[in-house]
């Protein structure tokens, strides 16, 4: 216990080499200036922490009752010395927030020319639509250049969280938040999901690829072709990853906040209302564009509709994906 | 020394609070201040011990990253039950309803609270108010988490209106017991007591009930508008019926943050009798410590848009919030100092009080600090929303308010019940409780600060060391409780017979028996200073002190 995790653990928080203590890699231009405020906030509290707890110590130790010990008489109060302890707190949080207002406006302000990407947050998935139309569940955006986020939510309150940049907004229904980074390191990194929005709240991740120089360009033409390059179950199956359908459904024969699709094409389902029906291409139609028309027994009502978000050619791929989850309906 | 019964004299009387008036009914619908701080004190403790058991929980589902041994909805609604539980039914009324009911009007040489039948009344609104949430919480699969946040709280299958209805009713209750304490203090004080003489309890518990009556009207106006919007579809938050969800956060914090306050306020009171007992010294700066909690009262009203950084509102607003949330840390830091220099000289005896009253200057200044990182709108970016908040949260809520709770139950337990407890059991659980807390939460700070969201069920492998030792760190807490239960509990049917004024404190509930006759005093006692230990002695054959000139003694 002690060697394979204490320790490993002391030296995490400690920060490893080049890190501030505490805090995870530095990956975008807010980084660094997040992390500077952070050391000078850590440094003066340690300060403080070791000035109050090590007076309080010595203290109980010079102090002790004990026999032949009496308190003295000290003066009830002084009031220069109070007045001295009020007021350089006061200096010190007010440096505090000078260094964390100047940080907040270089990320509340959207440089020109900013490269824009649009957001849609939903339970429980991400949808990155680029300028170009192609809709993706990872977030690919260039090294050095600023990126702008425009972001909205289908249902309840989002957060889109970034650590590695130290960003954060939240995603609010009914109105559009921006945010801005601009990465410094090409790499993988986790988006979270940091506003509560209910049962799949922690599996509502994601994640940043931040492409070398030149490299983004590319990856965004091939992958606005990538759907022609696919037999169309392929495709579907590539739309059942980046559209959101994973998080909900699996493949795997078990139910999770919605039912599976494995062997599902072909069979007859109970509905929540208590009526039958064939899980055939119009039942999986109107469950893609009107999801609270049939509910399947036994789940909650708490799809969104993908109305206006997907076309009737991605419609017919996610319908051969799924024939392709069930060979014995005899539809192949 | 007289030893007729019922002369507010220091030794025990036959017929004290506790005897007078046997059965059950005699409980139920009692007036005396004394038998509602214990009514509360037992349903508090009650709600505590179901709260404590769900973070249990909920520690050990997260032991390891993926599915421990409930699912995703069952954990939601367990951090649900444990916020809501916590918060509505356990801190705010913890410290004002339980200890202050019975401390305050003894504290004042008055014979009861202003309105007792009011007193009553506020205490069947906390049952009724606490039955509802319980009940719709566990039957209706509440899983919004302790704030209700909009849009989330309209569209959730679960039943949200009823525990809505249940917050809805405990306010009233606070709203009551804060009105009664106003009027009792402005109204009852003794001869003698004036606002500069009044001992700190006193003016934290006042301070509290300033709040409680301004703020926890609006937490009704909002919960009210929430039941409106669900119910019959008027659009005040809901975006699709032309509502803004972000002005639900305004109206909740607009309650909540000043509740942290109703919260912490009571248990810097306690601070300040506890470091002035146990040091044996008079308390250092009075008013220094009597202003910075009426700043606090009214500063914290002035900054809840500190828990908005992130949602979109202006930077503007954010800049002034900031720098408002950043002036409330002054108040507290000049607590901090007082109570460091009451000790300095004094002679400092190491009971359990006291070691809860040192934990309290550990993990209070540690929430206190921790409060400066999510002050500063750049770091707070970052920290918002993750486990840093969380432990933050934890190091004042627990550290501040519930250990304050505990040093006052220790403090006030003989005066309550007329018996000592095992002291050698009180430092032995207070160990576990200290290590058991930092173990738990300062993990959480690491957690947070490197990236972990809270509330999350499921996490990443990464985080999973951090959450070990938390878990870990609440078995050990969950071992000091268990421990505190039982000396407590043992102390009522064995303990030795309490003095009167066992720990040498100058207040006015140590100048009557314990526990106290029902009137409390025979004739109202004058107040003196209530730091000035000068007249006090210890006394072998009374165990516990006398005074010397036998003033204040009846």
């Amino acid at each position: 216990m002690l060697m394979n995790h204490i320790i490993p653990f002391f030296l995490a928080a400690a920060g490893d080499a080049g890190l501030s203590p505490g805090m995870p890699v530095r990956a975008s231009t807010f980084a660094t200036g997040v992390d500077w405020v952070w050391d000078l906030i850590l440094g003066i509290s340690l300060l403080f922490f070791v000035l109050i707890i090590g007076l309080m110590i010595l203290f109980i130790f010079q102090y002790r009752a004990r026999e032949g010990h009496e308190s003295a008489p000290t003066p009830s109060h002084n009031t220069r010395l109070e007045v001295i302890w009020t007021v350089i707190p006061t200096i010190i949080v007010g440096i505090i927030f000078f260094f964390g207002f100047r940080g907040y406006m270089d990320m509340a302000v959207v440089p020109r020319g900013a490269y824009s990407i649009n957001v849609l947050a939903q339970r429980w998935s991400w949808q990155f639509q680029y300028p170009n139309g192609h809709v993706d569940n990872e977030l690919h955006v260039p090294v050095d250049r600023p990126v702008k986020l425009v972001m909205t939510s289908d249902d309840v309150i989002h957060g889109f969280y970034v650590p590695a940049f130290r960003v954060k907004r939240d995603i609010v229904p009914g109105r559009y938040n921006t945010t801005w980074f601009e990465a410094t390191e090409p790499g993988e990194y986790d988006i979270f999901c940091a506003e509560y929005c209910g049962t799949g709240h922690s599996d509502m991740l994601s994640k940043v690829i931040v492409h070398k120089k030149g490299d983004f360009e590319k990856w965004l033409s091939e992958a606005a072709d990538l759907l022609g390059t696919m037999t169309p179950a392929e495709a579907g199956e590539w739309l059942y990853n980046a559209r959101g359908c994973k998080q909900c459904h699996t493949i795997d024969g078990a139910a999770r906040i919605g039912p599976t699709f494995k062997g599902d094409f072909g069979t007859e389902r109970a509905l929540k209302d208590g009526s039958k029906v064939t899980v055939d291409e119009n039942y999986i139609r109107r469950s893609i564009l009107d999801p609270q028309s049939q509910i399947a027994a036994g789940f909650e009502p708490v799809m969104p509709t993908y109305k206006g978000r997907v076309t009737d050619e991605e419609i017919t791929m996610i319908i051969e994906f799924l024939k392709s989850l069930n060979p014995e309906s005899g539809d192949q | 020394m007289s030893e007729s019964a019922g002369d507010g004299g220091t030794t025990a009387v036959a017929d004290n609070y506790l005897t007078h008036g046997k059965g059950i009914l005699s409980w139920l619908t009692t007036l005396d201040h004394k038998r509602i701080g214990i009514l509360y004190l037992i349903c508090i403790l009650s709600a505590f011990l179901l709260g404590g058991i769900f973070a249990l929980l909920m520690r050990t589902e997260l032991l390891t990253p993926g599915r421990t041994f409930v699912d995703a909805d069952t954990y939601n609604q367990m951090f649900t039950l444990h916020g809501a539980v916590m918060i509505f039914l356990f801190i705010i009324p913890g410290i004002p309803a339980a200890i202050g009911n019975f401390v305050v009007p003894l504290m004042l040489g008055a014979k009861d609270v202003a309105f007792p039948r009011l007193n009553l009344f506020s205490w069947y609104l906390w049952l009724l108010g606490a039955a509802f949430l319980v009940v719709s919480i566990i039957t209706g699969a509440v899983d919004t988490g302790w704030t209700f946040y909009t849009p989330y709280s309209m569209v959730t299958s679960a039943s949200v209106i009823t525990v809505v209805l249940g917050a809805f009713i405990l306010g009233f209750s606070s709203i009551f017991t804060g009105l009664n304490f106003l009027v009792t203090i402005h109204r009852l004080r003794p001869p003698g007591m004036t606002w500069f003489r009044m001992p700190l309890f006193l003016r934290g518990i006042y301070g509290t009930a300033v709040m409680q009556v301004l703020a926890t009207p609006v937490l009704g106006i909002t919960l009210l508008l929430l039941v409106m919007e669900r119910t019959i579809g008027i659009g005040i938050f809901d975006p699709n019926l032309g509502g803004d969800p972000v002005l639900f956060q305004h109206f909740f914090w607009f309650y909540s943050h000043p509740a942290v306050y109703i919260m912490i306020l009571p248990a810097m009171g306690v601070m300040s009798e506890l470091f002035s007992t146990f040091s044996r010294k008079h308390i250092f700066g009075y008013r220094f410590i009597a202003y910075s909690s009426v700043a606090i009262a009214i500063l914290s009203f002035l900054v809840w848009g500190h828990h908005m950084f992130t949602s979109g509102q202006s930077a503007l607003t954010s800049m002034v919030f900031s720098a408002l949330t950043f002036s409330v840390a002054i108040p507290s830091a000049i607590k901090v100092f007082n109570w460091l220099a009451t000790m300095y000289k004094g002679s400092i005896r190491l009971l359990t009080p006291m070691l809860y009253a040192l934990a309290f200057l550990f993990t209070f200044g540690i929430g206190g600090l921790t409060g400066l990182f999510l002050g500063a709108l750049a770091v707070d970016i970052h920290l918002h929303d993750t486990y840093f908040v969380v432990a933050h949260f934890h190091y004042t809520m627990f550290g501040g308010a519930v250990i304050a709770f505990l040093g006052a139950l220790h403090y006030w337990w003989p005066k309550m019940t007329g018996r000592m407890y095992s002291e050698k059991s009180g430092r032995f659980a207070f160990f576990f409780v200290f290590v058991g807390f930092n173990l738990t939460f300062f993990t959480q700070f690491v957690a947070g600060s490197k990236g972990m969201p809270r509330r999350y069920y499921h996490y990443v492998e990464e985080f999973a060391i951090y959450n070990q030792l938390s878990s870990l760190g609440s078995y050990l807490m969950a071992i000091g409780f268990f421990l505190i239960a039982g000396y407590l509990i043992r102390s009522l049917i064995k303990g030795p017979k309490a003095p009167a004024n066992p720990w040498g404190s100058n207040s006015l509930e140590w100048h009557t028996t314990s526990p106290p006759p029902w009137y409390n005093f025979k004739e109202t006692p004058e107040a003196g200073d209530p730091y000035d230990y000068s007249d006090l002695r210890w006394d072998d054959e009374e165990g516990g002190y006398v005074s010397i000139s036998g003033r204040g003694n009846g």
